[in-house]
């Protein structure tokens, strides 16, 4: 323990520092900002890849789409300036902004656009989210500012997928070359990658709209939890987004230098369940298995604190939202009587499949522990992301597994007839359709409450929480985004203070 | 002598032709689809199926591998199926990391191993040796991700000196890129320290017992002098010998410390291909590899053939 | 000659000191299947990272589970994956190498070329690939580990057998009308029995390493069995809260390695009188 004088010493460089910095940042303010990121971008082509790192470096900063998702989750113009939809809900106007250039220089009109989401759709696309180009029955362009968009079916999300990293507006010339030299229409401009370090991007000085305040940016690939949290300590980085070391987060709360900022993403992490496999299919031992997680320790053990629990497959922070985490409480005793009621007096063996975000592989050992106090035996078998996909999201070969679902507004999986949770409800698949055919907010929001208590009888897969967007920065930088609306880090707002 | 380079030379061939099928068999059999693994969950079967054609996944099985095979035998490693670039474009970028670490590795390891053997035979049986022998036993027991995860507690996290993990590039000037690869080569060099500094001691004592120093020895040259001009020049081949034999351990060492450090090395690059299922970098690193292992061993053999006098295989 | 003045049947000190290490490790595990101050795999969420104290003597974990009790439990699965290894390896490797030595030319030159190919892919890296096809786990890291033991010891017990069969009783032997397989059996077995045993402890200890590295990078023993490897990965993610964590296991892991080593460095000079006889100085 310091003593008094100690102390007050301490406390007296502490000021002297900070007044120093403060009066270096007045000044002269940074222009340069170093932003911390766990995985590296396999490449930088958002029109071509899932991965989300591509579109945290690219997304807004690099590349903008027709319109794009602001920090509140709004859509906003970005290429086009604005928009009209006609009543019939089929036809779509873009008008393009007047002076819009690519990185390279040649002008960004109405044949880039028609080029874009023609690539998207063809035969030979490789756009990872090629479904939401397909109502797309054709692109005119009457001039070189206006885009016109006819869909062969009315479609509520166009829009929203419109303003995806995977509609980013690309250029016939320079498309072949995206992954490794990126040219966009953006604000900042690819400089240069260090491959397995960062990738540095500059601001773009031919950037028709406003300018962003910082002249450089770095993302920095850091993915070693002791490494990320050494670089802030160090300075190394300024900030470090989808942070995922929590329990260094008292740490940086109690320092002044540091802002820690928990926001909401769309990521709910559930324990999917192969409803259709024995003894799964049962409707008991799913609930048995509601009963025997206990959420509250779940949240601590993984995310220490940092997480909201949810009842059903449907994010808190949206609207429509209905609390269901009552439904099941932790209650090991009734978990084990449903389960002898199930036939199963005396639990089962199974196995738990995990991928590799460390939330996963964490939760599920807690997970695993948890069911193994009520007689459920579950085997851990650590995957990495290849083998996940092909064996339990495409091969629906599997028990149990842990995995956040990350796409904004994706209840209508479990009307999907060949998902992999192998759910089959006449009721949810009802309400789903009741709920395309609805433009009402309100009354969409009351059918999304209906199907999410629909699942949450059905218990049909371990709803647990929702992932959180932690960001740890320096103090006096601003303009980052707190909530996680797309998979994002948008610096063009960023600023020192 | 000739028929023996003969031998070694063919018999080297075979084994990496005979590698690149093992290699290229085995990642037919790893379950995941790299083109599913790219376009993820929402990707659909038209998509796929462009991309895998894109890939050239969807030839036969043969084709791929002669095709492979084929572009090998001219030096051409192919085009990374993640990364869009020619594999030898990443594997020279890597290489910028990993050979700076191995030779920093090999160099400490050798600068610190030779004295240390040296003296420990000096004092064979008194303090010094003991001390020796103790320092290499405990070398040769840590494991080198348990060695690299001490030193960035004590250095980096405590002491502050040198960065956890991470590595700047070349681009940004030598001090801070070689500033990063202090600790790794560090973690990769105790342990290699350990074993040579062993192999030395051995090396000089049995060279002592050789007719030639004890001759040296009666004729009253000093201890000093035949530990280094006679003993140390005669006790480097077995040194030089285990150091090439050590040389596949500092490969899978450096795959191991580059993940403790997340340094942007070859082994990286290799782990995390394996991962994304890109399954051109995986032959054509893993390849390279048993390529670099099976030539360094045959240069060993050869080199212990040439210098030693006495028939080979008489024993 | 001072090495005159040496007791020649005196037992080195390595092996004293290997055996005594190796003795508690086994203690340890042995004692793990009866006791350990608290089950393993006892997850206590809010009683996690705590420091050592009287209650936990090692402290306890990111899950609250008792590390004294895991790493006790962890040398169960160290010791069981190391002896699986070393145990499939030598009903491979012996065999193999026995028939290349009593073959001759072609049966050698295959066993000589598939110990190449083997030996071409660093243990860990072909475990890593192992592992991708067969999935992670201990079953499938005992099998790789023991593929690179099998070529290890094939080729020591080659070369050793080949001594062997030079020796003149072995032509005695045969000229007596003895088989290729009596004389086996009779005499290249028994007299490179030592060898193979200093060799089988030496790659004992080997087997421990990798399958710590291998648990360290996800790939080995699978939770909630503890495994050394796997608790230092665990313990590198919160280095900042709890660092002694990286320390224990890493102690369980360099005590374990010494001890069989040592052993085995014991058993040689033991069981090989050249390497006594050496040096003069």
């Amino acid at each position: 323990m310091p003593t008094a004088k100690q102390r007050f010493t301490l406390a007296a460089v502490a000021v002297l520092v900070l007044a120093a910095a403060s009066q270096a940042a007045m000044a002269q303010p940074r222009t340069d900002l170093v932003v911390g990121m766990q995985l590296e971008p396999p490449h930088l082509d958002p029109t071509a890849g899932a991965a989300g790192a591509i579109k945290e470096v690219t997304y807004a900063n690099l590349f903008e789409p027709l319109l794009r998702v602001n920090a509140d989750g709004a859509l906003i113009p970005a290429l086009a300036e604005r928009w009209s939809v006609s009543d019939d809900g089929l036809t779509y106007r873009f008008t393009l902004r007047p002076n819009a250039k690519f990185h390279d220089g040649t002008t960004a009109d109405s044949a880039d656009v028609k080029f874009t989401l023609d690539r998207a759709r063809a035969a030979d696309s490789v756009n990872a989210q090629k479904a939401y180009f397909a109502p797309i029955a054709s692109v005119e362009t009457p001039d070189p500012r206006s885009v016109v968009v006819t869909l062969s079916r009315p479609d509520g999300l166009f829009l929203a997928h419109m303003a995806s990293g995977d509609a980013a507006i690309v250029a016939p010339e320079t498309a072949a070359t995206n992954k490794q030299k990126p040219v966009g229409t953006g604000p900042f401009k690819f400089d240069r990658w260090v491959a397995g370090d960062r990738v540095v991007l500059v601001r773009n000085p031919d950037y028709d709209g406003p300018k962003p305040a910082l002249e450089r940016v770095s993302f920095r690939f850091i993915s070693d939890p002791a490494a990320q949290v050494a670089a802030l300590k160090a300075g190394d980085v300024d900030a470090f987004t989808l942070f995922s070391t929590y329990e260094a987060l008292p740490e940086f709360r109690n320092d002044p230098a540091f802002k820690v900022m928990v926001g909401s993403t769309e990521g709910e992490t559930i324990l999917s369940t192969n409803n259709a496999r024995k003894p799964f299919d049962d409707v008991r031992v799913r609930r048995a298995m509601a009963h025997a997680i206990d959420r509250k320790t779940l949240i601590e053990g993984v995310l220490y604190g940092n997480g909201v629990a949810i009842g059903s497959h449907f994010p808190p922070h949206r609207e429509g939202y209905v609390d269901l985490t009552g439904m099941y409480p932790y209650d090991p005793a009734k978990a084990k009587a449903l389960l002898a009621e199930a036939g199963y007096p005396n639990g089962f063996d199974t196995t738990l499949r995990l991928p590799p975000p460390p939330y996963a592989r964490r939760g599920g050992e807690l997970v695993a522990a948890m069911l193994a106090e009520v007689g459920i035996r579950a085997k851990i078998e650590p995957v990495e992301w290849a083998a996940w996909l092909e064996k339990t999201f495409k091969g629906k070969d599997y028990d149990l597994t842990l995995i956040a679902h990350t796409e904004p507004l994706d209840i209508d999986i479990y009307a999907r007839p060949d998902y992999y949770f192998n759910y089959k409800s006449e009721r949810f698949n009802a309400l789903n359709d009741e709920l395309n055919r609805t433009q009402d907010q309100a009354k969409r929001n009351a059918l999304y409450g209906e199907e999410q208590r629909v699942l949450a009888e059905d218990a049909v897969n371990g709803f647990l929480f929702m992932l959180p967007s932690v960001t740890v920065q320096k103090a006096n930088l601003t303009g980052l985004w707190v909530n996680r609306p797309v998979q994002a880090n948008d610096v063009t707002g960023a600023a020192w203070r | 002598m000739l028929a023996f380079l003969l031998h070694r030379l063919v018999s080297l061939i075979v084994t990496v032709w005979l590698a690149t099928i093992v290699v290229f068999a085995v990642l037919q059999l790893v379950p995941g689809d790299p083109a599913l693994l790219m376009l993820g969950t929402g990707a659909q079967p038209d998509t796929l199926a462009a991309l895998r054609a894109q890939m050239g996944l969807d030839l036969p099985v043969l084709t791929r591998y002669l095709h492979w095979a084929g572009a090998l035998a001219h030096g051409d490693l192919g085009v990374s199926l993640t990364y869009a670039r020619p594999v030898t474009e990443l594997v020279a970028e890597r290489l910028a990391v990993t050979l700076p670490l191995a030779l920093l590795a090999l160099a400490v390891s050798t600068a610190a191993a030779i004295p240390l053997g040296l003296l420990a035979a000096s004092r064979r049986g008194r303090g010094g040796d003991w001390a020796v022998l103790g320092f290499a036993q405990l070398g040769v027991s840590m494991p080198s991700f348990w060695i690299a995860i001490l030193l960035i507690l004590l250095f980096s996290l405590t002491l502050h000196w040198f960065p956890a993990g991470g590595f700047p590039g070349w681009g940004g000037g030598v001090g801070p890129a070689l500033h990063a690869l202090v600790l790794p080569a560090l973690a990769l060099a105790l342990p290699e320290a350990a074993i040579l500094a062993r192999v030395t001691r051995t090396a000089v004592l049995d060279t002592l017992g050789e007719d030639h120093v004890r001759t040296a020895r009666a004729k009253g040259v000093g201890r000093a002098a035949v530990l280094l001009r006679h003993a140390l020049p005669n006790a480097l081949i077995p040194v030089a010998t285990v150091l090439g034999l050590q040389i596949s351990f500092l490969v899978a060492g450096a795959v191991v410390v580059e993940n403790v450090f997340t340094l942007p090395g070859l082994g990286r690059l290799l782990y995390q291909a394996i991962g994304q299922r890109d399954l051109i970098v995986v032959q054509g690193v893993v390849v390279l590899l048993a390529l670099f292992v099976v030539v360094v061993s045959a240069l060993v053999d050869i080199a212990c053939a040439l210098a030693d006098p006495r028939p080979r295989a008489a024993s | 000659m001072r090495m005159m003045l040496r007791p020649m049947k005196r037992l080195p000190l390595s092996l004293h000191l290997g055996a005594a290490l190796t003795a508690l490790l086994v203690a340890m595990a042995l004692l793990s299947l009866l006791w350990t101050p608290y089950p393993a795999e006892q997850v206590r969420v809010l009683a996690r990272l705590k420091p050592p104290s009287l209650e936990h003597w090692l402290g306890t974990d990111h899950f609250g589970r008792d590390v004294l009790s895991m790493i006790m439990v962890g040398a169960r699965n160290s010791l069981a994956v190391g002896a699986a290894a070393v145990g499939l390896g030598l009903a491979a490797g012996v065999p193999l190498g026995l028939l290349a030595a009593g073959l001759g030319r072609w049966g050698d030159e295959v066993v000589a070329r598939l110990g190449d190919l083997v030996f071409a892919f660093p243990a860990v890296l072909s475990a890593i690939l192992l592992t991708a096809v067969l999935g992670a786990g201990a079953v499938n890291v005992v099998l790789a580990l023991a593929l690179f033991n099998a070529a290890v010891l094939a080729r020591v017990t080659r070369g050793a057998a080949l001594a062997v069969w030079r020796r003149p009783y072995v032509g005695a032997a045969l000229a007596l009308g003895r088989g290729p397989l009596s004389v086996t059996l009779v005499h290249v077995l028994p007299n490179i029995a030592g060898i193979v045993v200093v060799q089988a402890t030496v790659l004992f200890a080997v087997a421990i390493v990798n399958e710590a590295a291998l648990s360290y990078l996800g790939l080995g023993i699978q939770p909630p069995s503890p495994s050394w490897g796997k608790m230092l990965g665990d313990a590198q993610t919160y280095l900042f809260t709890a660092p002694l964590q990286a320390v224990f296991p890493g102690i369980a892991i360099a005590l374990c390695v010494m001890g069989l080593t040592m052993l085995g460095d014991g058993l040689r000079d033991w069981l090989d009188p050249r390497h006594r006889s050496s040096g003069v100085l």
